[in-house]
C-alpha cells in the first residue's frame, strides 16, 4: 500500500543532504511548503464543495444547477470567487471595527487548523499528536468565538440574535461530538488520528468493529456534526427567512467570503472526521477471507479511500440539508439535551462494556 | 361644544330618513337564480344596500345591542365616506355567523369637517381597530374611545386626509427627502360626559424594550410589510404592524377613472387573486347595472377563479416551505405553478397580471387548447399533492413546528374578520361560494374544507385540501362549458345607477368584497375593497404573542397574507 512517508523522507533528505540545509532550515522550509499546500488544498476543496452543493441541491430540486459558465457550469464557482474577491469590504459606522474585522479570521483560522488535523494517507498527516482528538475538539471551538464576536460587533439585532443562537447551539452540540468521539476512542485506545487509522487498517473499520454502539455513535455524530457546521436543518444562526443572514448580515466582500469558505470546509472537516473515526480514514475495505478482493482494494491509494468516504458523508449531509425544514431554537436544544446527550452517555457505557468484555470484532 | 352642535345636525338628518330605519338584509343573500333581468331597472339591483342611518350619539348603544343581543358577531366591512355637504361618515356592514342570511348595514355621519369625531366600535369587534385607523388616516375622522388612533398607511408627518374630496394632497405633501418618522407613542381620544373630547397619549414600546424590525425588507414578510416586534430573548411580547410601504391609493385613483379603467387596478391588489378580484368588481358593476352575463361567461369565470385559487395555494405551500427552510419543497411548488401560469398565458396573454374579466363578460374567448390542458393538469396536480404530503406534510420537524403553534379560536377569527382558510381552519364556515353562491358555484358539487384546530398545521392542511376541491370543481365544469357569448354588448360609456352596492367573492385567502357608491356618473363616487389580507395582518399580534421568532414566520406564512392587497 502506498505510504506517503516515502515522499516526506525523500524531501527531507533532499533538503538536508543535497541542498545542505541545516536541520532547522529544512524543517522551516518544509513547514512553509506544507502551509502553502494546505491553504491551496483548502481553497480548491471549497470550490469543489460549493460546486458539488449546487449540483446536488439542483438534482434534489428537479433543476440542473449552474450550466452557463464553462462546460456544465464548472467555471461558475471560480467566477463567483473572483467576484467576491473584487467586492468592497464595507465598514459600518458604530460598529466595533477591530472585533468586526477580527471575527472572520478567527473563524477561518479555526477551520484551517482543524483541516490540518485530517489524516490524508498513511504517512500524510500534518498535525498529529498523541492527544489529536482532544486538540481537534479544542481548536474547532475557536470558531464559535469568531461567530459570537461577529454578532456582537456588527451592531445589528439580527446578527446578535443569530450569534446567540449559534453560541447556544454549537456549545451544546460539542458535547455530543465529544461524547461520540470518546466512545470511539474507547474502542481504538488511542487519541492519535494516524494511529486510529492504522489500527482500522489492521483490525477493520470501527463502524463494523464496534457494531451497535459504533453505529449509534455514527448517527449521533452526523446529527451533531451537522449542527456544528450550522447547516440545515440546523442553520438557525443564519436562518435566512428569520434573521436574513444571522451573524454575518453585516459582512461584505471577502470577509463574508471567509464565513462562506469556513462553512463549506467545516462540512468537509466534519465529514472527514466521520470517515477517519468511523469509516477507517485511508484504510481500504477488507473482507476477511477474500484475499484477492483485499489485494485489489489495497491497490487503491489511501487518499482516494479517504476522499471517497469523506465525499460520501458530505453527500449524506447535503441530502439531509436539502430535505428537511429548519428546526426551532427550543427544539434544537431539547433534541441535544434531552435526547442526544443521554443517548450518547449510555452509548459510551455500552461501548466500554463491549470493549471490556471483548464483544467487538 | 361646536362638535356637539354638528352632531345634532347629523341626528336631524337621520330623523329625516325614516324609511331607512329598519335593518335590511343585503339582497345579495338571495340565490343566484333569482337574478333580475337586465330590462327591469325599476327593481333595486341585486347587490344594492341601503344602510340604516344612526346618529353618532346612538351608535354605541345600537352597536352593542346588535353585537351582544342580536348576534351580529362579524364586522364584514367598515368603510369611510366623504359625502361632501352631507358630511363625513362610516358605513358598517355586519353579519351574523350563526345565520349567514342575516346581514345589516348601518351608517353614521358627522358634518363637522374640521374636527370630526365618531364613537369607536373597536372594543366590540377586534378588526374595527385597524379599520377605524384606516378611516382616520384617509378621512380624518377621529374615533373616540379607540385605543390606538394613529395613521396606518400614510407617513406620520403626512398633511391632510387624502380620501377627502376637497383634500389638496399634492400641494400639502411635496416629495419629502427625510426618513419616515415612526413614533413610539399613540393617542386616544375620549368623549367626556359634558361632550368635550380629551386626548391622552400612551407609549407603545418602553425605552428598554428590545424591539426588532422585521421588514420592510425581509425574506419572510412576503412583500413590503413591516412588523415592529418586541422580544424577550427569542419570545415575542408584542407586534405592531407598520403598513403602507406600497400603498398606491387604488381606491382614490379609481374615483378619477371610468369603470372599465378601474378594472385594471384590481389585478394589482392581491396578485394571487387577480382573477377573483376582477371578478368581484365586474360582478358588482354588472349587478348594479342589471346586466346578466351569459352562462358561458359564468362557467369560464368559475374555472378561472378556481385555477387562480390553486395557483395561490401552491404558492402558499412553496413559500411556507421556503420560510421554514425546506428549499426543495419550495421548488416542487413552483414547478407545478408553472403549469397554471402557462394555461393562463394562452388564454389571457398574462401570467400574473391577467386582465381577463371585463364588465359584461371576459376579454377573450378561451384558447382552443384550454380544455385539453386543464384536463391534463387535473390528474397531474392530484398526483403531485401526494408528493407534497410526502416531502413536507409528513416531516416530523414541520409537524413539530406547526402543530399547536399560533392557535386562533373561532371567536377570535370572527372578531378579527379572518375569512378564508384562516377562519375555516378554526371551524368558521365562511366560504362565500357556499353562503351566497355566485357565478356557476350553485351548479357544482364541492365541499367546504373546514377543520377545528385553528393552529398553523390546520391552516396549512386547509389549503392543500382546497386545491383538491378546486380540482373537483374544475373537473365538473371543464367538459360542460355552455355555448354563448363571451361578452355582453355594453354601451360605450358605462354608467352605474345611483346607489350603494356590495358584491363579494371568495378570494384566494378570504372574502374579497367591493363596496361601490355611484352617483350615476361614469366613474365611481367611492370604491372600497374589502381587503382579504388586512384582517390577517391585524390578527398577527394575537396569534404570535408568547411564541418564538421562528413561530412568527410559521404563523405569518400560514395565515397567508399578500401585501399589495393590504396596502391598496
Amino acid at each position: 500500500m502506498f505510504n506517503f512517508d516515502i515522499v516526506t523522507t525523500w524531501l527531507h533528505n533532499l533538503l538536508t543532504g543535497t541542498l545542505g540545509l541545516p536541520e532547522w532550515g529544512a524543517i522551516l522550509t518544509e513547514s512553509i511548503l506544507v502551509a502553502l499546500a494546505i491553504i491551496t488544498i483548502y481553497a480548491v476543496f471549497a470550490i469543489v464543495l460549493i460546486y458539488m452543493e449546487r449540483k446536488v441541491c439542483a438534482a434534489f430540486q428537479c433543476r440542473l444547477g449552474p450550466m452557463r459558465v464553462g462546460p456544465w457550469g464548472t467555471l461558475q464557482v471560480f467566477s463567483d470567487v473572483f467576484k467576491m474577491l473584487t467586492k468592497e469590504i464595507i465598514n459600518l459606522r458604530q460598529t466595533d471595527l477591530f472585533l468586526h474585522n477580527l471575527a472572520p479570521f478567527l473563524v477561518v483560522t479555526a477551520s484551517m487548523v482543524t483541516f490540518a488535523c485530517l489524516p490524508w494517507n498513511a504517512g500524510a498527516h500534518i498535525l498529529d499528536f498523541n492527544v489529536g482528538v482532544f486538540f481537534f475538539l479544542a481548536i474547532s471551538s475557536i470558531g464559535v468565538v469568531g461567530i459570537l464576536l461577529a454578532g456582537w460587533s456588527s451592531n445589528n439585532k439580527y446578527s446578535l440574535i443569530g450569534a446567540m443562537r449559534s453560541g447556544a447551539q454549537i456549545i451544546s452540540y460539542e458535547l455530543s461530538i465529544g461524547m461520540t468521539m470518546l466512545t470511539m476512542i474507547c474502542l481504538t485506545g488511542t487519541m492519535q488520528f494516524s494511529e486510529i487509522c492504522a489500527d482500522q487498517a489492521v483490525n477493520g473499520w470501527n463502524i463494523f468493529r464496534g457494531h451497535l454502539p459504533a453505529v449509534l455513535a455514527f448517527i449521533i455524530y452526523l446529527v451533531a456534526g451537522n449542527a456544528e457546521c450550522n447547516r440545515g436543518p440546523f442553520d438557525l444562526p443564519e436562518s435566512e427567512s428569520e434573521l436574513t443572514a444571522g451573524y454575518h448580515t453585516e459582512y461584505s466582500g471577502m470577509h463574508f467570503g471567509y464565513y462562506y469558505l469556513a462553512e463549506y470546509l467545516n462540512l468537509f472537516i466534519c465529514a472527514g472526521m466521520a470517515s477517519t473515526i468511523f469509516l477507517g480514514g485511508w484504510a481500504p475495505l477488507h473482507i476477511a477471507g477474500l484475499e484477492g478482493f483485499n489485494g485489489v482494494m489495497d491497490a487503491v491509494p489511501g487518499f482516494v479511500w479517504f476522499l471517497g468516504k469523506t465525499f460520501f458523508v458530505v453527500f449524506l449531509l447535503m441530502w439531509l440539508r436539502w430535505t428537511f425544514p429548519r428546526l426551532r431554537i427550543d427544539q434544537i436544544l431539547s433534541l441535544e439535551w434531552k435526547y442526544l446527550v443521554p443517548i450518547s452517555m449510555v452509548n459510551l457505557v455500552l461501548m466500554a462494556l463491549v470493549v471490556s468484555m471483548g464483544w467487538h470484532f | 361644544m361646536n362638535d356637539m352642535n354638528m352632531e345634532k345636525k347629523g341626528e336631524a338628518q337621520a330623523a329625516a330618513q325614516p324609511q331607512a330605519a329598519q335593518p335590511k338584509a343585503a339582497p345579495a343573500a338571495a340565490p343566484a337564480a333569482a337574478r333580475p333581468a337586465a330590462a327591469a331597472p325599476a327593481q333595486p339591483a341585486k347587490n344594492q344596500i341601503e344602510p340604516e342611518c344612526v346618529a353618532p350619539e346612538a351608535l354605541r348603544e345600537r352597536m352593542e345591542t346588535l353585537k351582544n343581543k342580536e348576534g351580529y358577531d362579524f364586522l364584514e366591512n367598515l368603510t369611510g365616506f366623504d359625502w361632501e355637504a352631507d358630511g363625513l361618515g362610516v358605513v358598517y356592514q355586519l353579519a351574523s355567523t350563526a345565520d349567514p342570511s342575516r346581514r345589516v348595514n348601518l351608517k353614521t355621519l358627522t358634518t363637522d369637517r374640521e374636527n370630526p369625531y365618531l364613537p369607536s366600535v373597536a372594543d366590540l369587534w377586534d378588526i374595527a381597530n385597524i379599520y377605524e385607523r384606516e378611516v382616520y388616516d384617509f378621512f380624518g375622522i377621529r374615533f373616540t374611545g379607540h385605543p390606538d388612533m394613529r395613521r396606518i398607511f400614510m407617513r406620520e408627518d403626512w398633511v391632510g386626509y387624502p380620501m377627502r374630496k376637497d383634500d389638496e394632497t399634492e400641494k400639502n405633501n411635496p416629495l419629502r427627502m427625510t426618513p419616515e418618522p415612526l413614533s413610539d407613542f399613540t393617542e386616544t381620544y375620549t368623549l367626556q360626559s359634558d361632550g368635550t373630547v380629551t386626548k391622552s397619549q400612551r407609549r407603545l414600546f418602553e425605552e428598554d424594550e428590545y424591539v426588532v424590525n422585521i421588514g420592510p425588507q425581509h425574506p419572510s414578510t412576503h412583500g413590503v410589510l413591516h412588523f415592529r416586534v418586541s422580544l424577550e430573548g427569542e419570545k415575542i411580547k408584542k407586534i405592531d404592524p407598520v403598513l403602507g410601504y406600497i400603498h398606491r391609493g387604488v381606491e382614490k385613483i379609481s374615483e378619477k377613472m371610468t369603470y372599465p379603467q378601474t378594472l385594471a387596478l384590481t389585478d394589482r391588489l392581491d396578485y394571487l387573486g387577480a382573477m377573483q378580484n376582477r371578478h368581484a368588481l365586474c360582478m358588482c358593476i354588472e349587478q348594479a347595472m342589471g346586466v346578466e352575463v351569459s352562462d358561458r361567461v359564468k362557467v369560464i369565470r368559475t374555472i378561472m377563479d378556481e385555477l387562480q385559487r390553486i395557483d395561490s395555494h401552491i404558492l402558499f405551500f412553496s413559500c411556507l416551505c421556503q420560510d421554514l427552510g425546506a428549499t426543495t419543497a419550495f421548488l416542487y411548488g413552483f414547478r407545478d405553478r408553472e403549469q397554471i401560469l402557462d394555461i393562463f398565458e394562452e388564454t389571457c396573454g398574462g401570467r400574473l397580471i391577467l386582465n381577463y374579466n371585463t364588465i359584461g363578460g371576459v376579454m377573450a374567448d378561451i384558447h382552443p387548447n384550454f380544455q385539453k390542458r386543464v384536463k391534463a393538469f387535473i390528474p397531474y396536480m392530484r398526483k403531485n399533492i401526494k408528493e407534497y404530503h410526502d416531502i413536507f406534510t409528513g416531516n416530523v420537524i414541520f409537524q413539530n413546528r406547526a402543530k399547536g403553534v399560533g392557535v386562533l379560536t373561532k371567536e377570535q377569527c370572527i372578531s378579527f374578520g379572518c375569512t378564508g382558510g384562516t377562519g375555516r381552519a378554526a371551524g368558521w364556515h365562511n366560504d362565500v361560494r357556499k353562503l351566497r353562491p355566485y357565478a356557476a358555484y350553485d351548479r357544482v358539487q364541492f365541499n367546504e374544507v373546514v377543520r377545528s384546530e385553528g393552529d398553523s398545521f390546520a391552516r396549512y392542511m386547509i389549503r392543500l385540501d382546497e386545491i383538491l376541491e378546486s380540482l373537483n370543481i374544475i373537473e365538473q365544469l371543464i367538459d360542460n362549458i355552455p355555448e354563448g357569448n363571451f361578452q355582453e354588448k355594453m354601451k360605450p360609456i358605462i354608467k352605474v345607477p345611483e346607489g350603494l352596492y356590495y358584491s363579494a367573492v371568495e378570494g384566494s385567502r378570504g372574502e374579497f368584497g367591493v363596496l361601490l357608491e355611484s352617483k350615476g356618473d361614469k366613474s365611481p363616487y367611492r370604491l372600497h375593497y374589502r381587503s382579504t389580507g388586512l384582517p390577517l395582518v391585524a390578527v398577527m399580534d394575537t396569534a404570535c404573542r408568547d411564541n418564538m421568532i421562528a413561530d412568527l414566520i410559521t404563523i405569518g406564512g400560514t395565515v397567508d397574507y399578500v401585501v399589495p392587497d393590504i396596502d391598496r
